[in-house]
């Protein structure tokens, strides 16, 4: 370190030394905030703390019950992975349709854009207190408009099977958000790439799979992590509107992580379980980075 | 009435095919908006329920069939929402948080970027990877030896472990700043240095004055994600009046009986701020979500 330092000359050494004068703010930020709490976080989980004592060591106890005898754990993993795969590929796909009707080029687009990025913008609790009301079995508007068809709506949120659909399906009306991505996506296409194509007698539906969809995979991959990490984290409608039930069927697993840790005060074992999470995400992430050489496509 | 096109001069099968163009042109247009509009009447149905809700009478609330807009709008219920709920002070708390959160990132985040986009030092690079690798490490890991340093340090149940963190840069930010610096012509900051500026007169006269359209971007996001911000409001705070809006609607629910009409309005009230923010800024806030998903 020093010898690289000795090679500077001394305007060079300026500089850096201006250089790190600006990152100052950001080291001891990422000491603080970052560095430490997640070196903390992996030495507690290795611990049986309740905040009341000091931590005791336990080794891989936490982990040992986590993955042999702890019924809330499969649950909420269970769970939370139910959640990703329904909410998941259908904001991707419908993401995309909502987009590309975005991008047709007619006077007035823009007062769409508007209102479809809106459930996307307001804070998750007051779209989970909306769609509570919304979703009232008795007295909310997809029951009363399904009834009028003569169907008996179900129970939604206070159903056992439907619960977890439910906070599906109120994600995935957050749609707007990924379609504006993919608008700027589809924006950033050359044109002359479909004026070739018109030329040469492309269809509509060629073009489709030929131009676009190979030229936006790079906004969809990004979309794809953006939206898998984002997934795995829900916690706010747990939350606020089932409180993890009815019957766990919707204890995502930061739910749990929540409860372990700031009303059992189990420190340790909450560790332990937001490390298990961090990994799966990673994990998730990394796998699909490793995939994306095979379908992400890259002009350069 | 079938007209053989062969009997037509050139220039008519020109006209004709042009207007059959403009027709179909047409044909598709109103295609396009009813599809647009039934879809745009599908995703604002829980607002536009939401309000209706909001201005009607406690009696009519269970009524069947439901009266899809209140002929006789109560917005008398605004009044009493807010005399019944803390509505006001939430939301002052939520923007004495927002307001000191906005200040922590103008303060730090261009500092920071300007010595990623403008300097060479050792270690440069490995210091921006390890920023960004950041980006992905998601905030649950990081809750529990935070509590319990706050806590050590007497901060639970204060502002500071909600305000502090702004105050050392996010990387989301950093990266987004640094990429727009880099574009800024470095002409620029050799003319400065001639005529005597520092590397912080630079950054202060030439630079940052460059930079509104990122320096928008960090604002309004630093607004949305503070004002929405959930999870750490209800872990580091107790006290029911130091609550933000977001923990305080929460709330409300688990501490009155629930009486949807005031409730509804009270829920509608406390996203007026940011739909406000959003059709102002949402130039800068799309432009902004287009940057980070094309670079990143």
């Amino acid at each position: 370190m020093l010898s690289t330092w000795r090679k500077l000359t001394p305007q060079e050494r300026r500089d850096a030394k201006t250089g790190y004068l600006a990152l100052s703010p950001w080291m001891v930020g990422f000491v603080v905030f970052y560095a430490f709490p997640i070196i903390a976080t992996i030495y507690f989980s290795f611990n049986e703390w309740t905040l009341a004592e000091p931590p005791t060591w336990i080794g891989l106890d936490n982990y040992v019950r986590m993955f042999t005898r702890d019924p809330l754990f499969v649950s909420s993993l269970r769970a939370t992975t139910l959640f990703v795969i329904i909410s998941l590929p259908t904001k991707l796909v419908l993401g995309l349709m909502l987009a590309l009707l975005l991008n047709l080029k007619i006077p007035g687009m823009n007062a769409f854009r508007t209102i479809f990025f809106i459930p996307a913008v307001i804070s998750g609790v007051a779209v989970s207190l909306m769609w509570i009301w919304f979703l009232n079995p008795d007295t909310g508007v997809v029951n009363t408009l399904l009834s009028y068809f003569g169907i008996r709506g179900p129970l939604w949120f206070w159903d056992l099977h439907w619960a977890l659909p439910s906070v599906a399906i109120m994600s995935i009306w957050k749609v707007g958000g990924a379609a504006i991505i993919y608008l700027a996506g589809l924006q950033n296409i050359p044109a002359h790439l479909y004026e070739a194509a018109e030329i040469d007698g492309a269809s509509k539906w060629s073009r489709f799979w030929r131009i676009t969809l190979p030229l936006l995979t790079p906004t969809l991959f990004f979309q794809l992590i953006i939206e898998l990490i984002d997934a795995f984290k829900i916690f706010t409608e747990a939350y606020v509107i089932t409180h993890g039930g009815p019957l766990k069927a919707t204890y995502f697993f930061l739910y749990y992580f929540y409860e372990e840790a700031f009303r059992n005060a189990n420190m340790g074992y909450a560790s332990a379980l937001a490390l298990f999470l961090l990994v799966v995400i990673l994990s998730a992430t990394v796998f699909v980075v490793r995939t994306s050489k095979g379908w992400v496509y890259y002009e350069n | 009435m079938r007209i053989d096109p062969a009997r037509l001069s050139a220039s008519e099968q020109l006209r004709r095919s042009a207007r059959q163009r403009r027709a179909r042109k047409l044909v598709g247009h109103a295609i396009i908006y009813a599809v647009m509009i039934a879809l745009a009447c599908v995703f604002m149905l829980p607002i536009f329920w939401m309000a209706s809700t909001s201005l009607k009478l406690p009696r009519e609330l269970m009524a069947w069939p439901p009266e899809w807009i209140p002929s006789n709008p109560q917005w008398g219920n605004y009044a009493e929402a807010f005399g019944k709920y803390p509505l006001a002070r939430y939301m002052l708390n939520s923007a004495f948080l927002v307001a000191a959160n906005i200040v922590g990132a103008l303060l730090s985040v261009p500092v920071i970027a300007y010595g990623f986009a403008r300097f060479n030092f050792p270690f440069k690079n490995v210091l921006f990877i390890l920023m960004l690798s950041m980006m992905m490490v998601p905030g649950h890991i990081k809750l529990i030896p935070l509590y319990v340093l706050y806590l050590r340090l007497g901060l639970i149940d204060t502002y500071w472990p909600l305000i502090l963190p702004a105050y050392f840069g996010s990387p989301f930010f950093i990266f987004l700043m640094t990429q727009f610096m880099r574009t800024i012509p470095r002409e620029l900051d050799d003319a400065a240095r001639i005529d005597g500026a520092g590397p912080w007169g630079i950054l202060y006269r030439i630079i940052i004055p460059l930079c509104r359209p990122a320096l928008t971007v960090v604002v309004v996001f630093t607004f949305l994600w503070t004002w929405n911000d959930f999870l750490e409001p209800i872990i580091f705070l107790r006290d029911y009046d130091s609550f933000p809006i977001s923990v305080g609607l929460a709330f409300f629910q688990g501490r009155y009986s629930i009486e949807w009409h005031l409730f509804m309005g009270a829920t509608l009230v406390s996203i007026i701020p940011i739909l406000v923010v959003y059709f102002f800024a949402q130039r800068h806030l799309i432009g902004g979500l287009a940057a980070i998903g094309i670079k990143g």
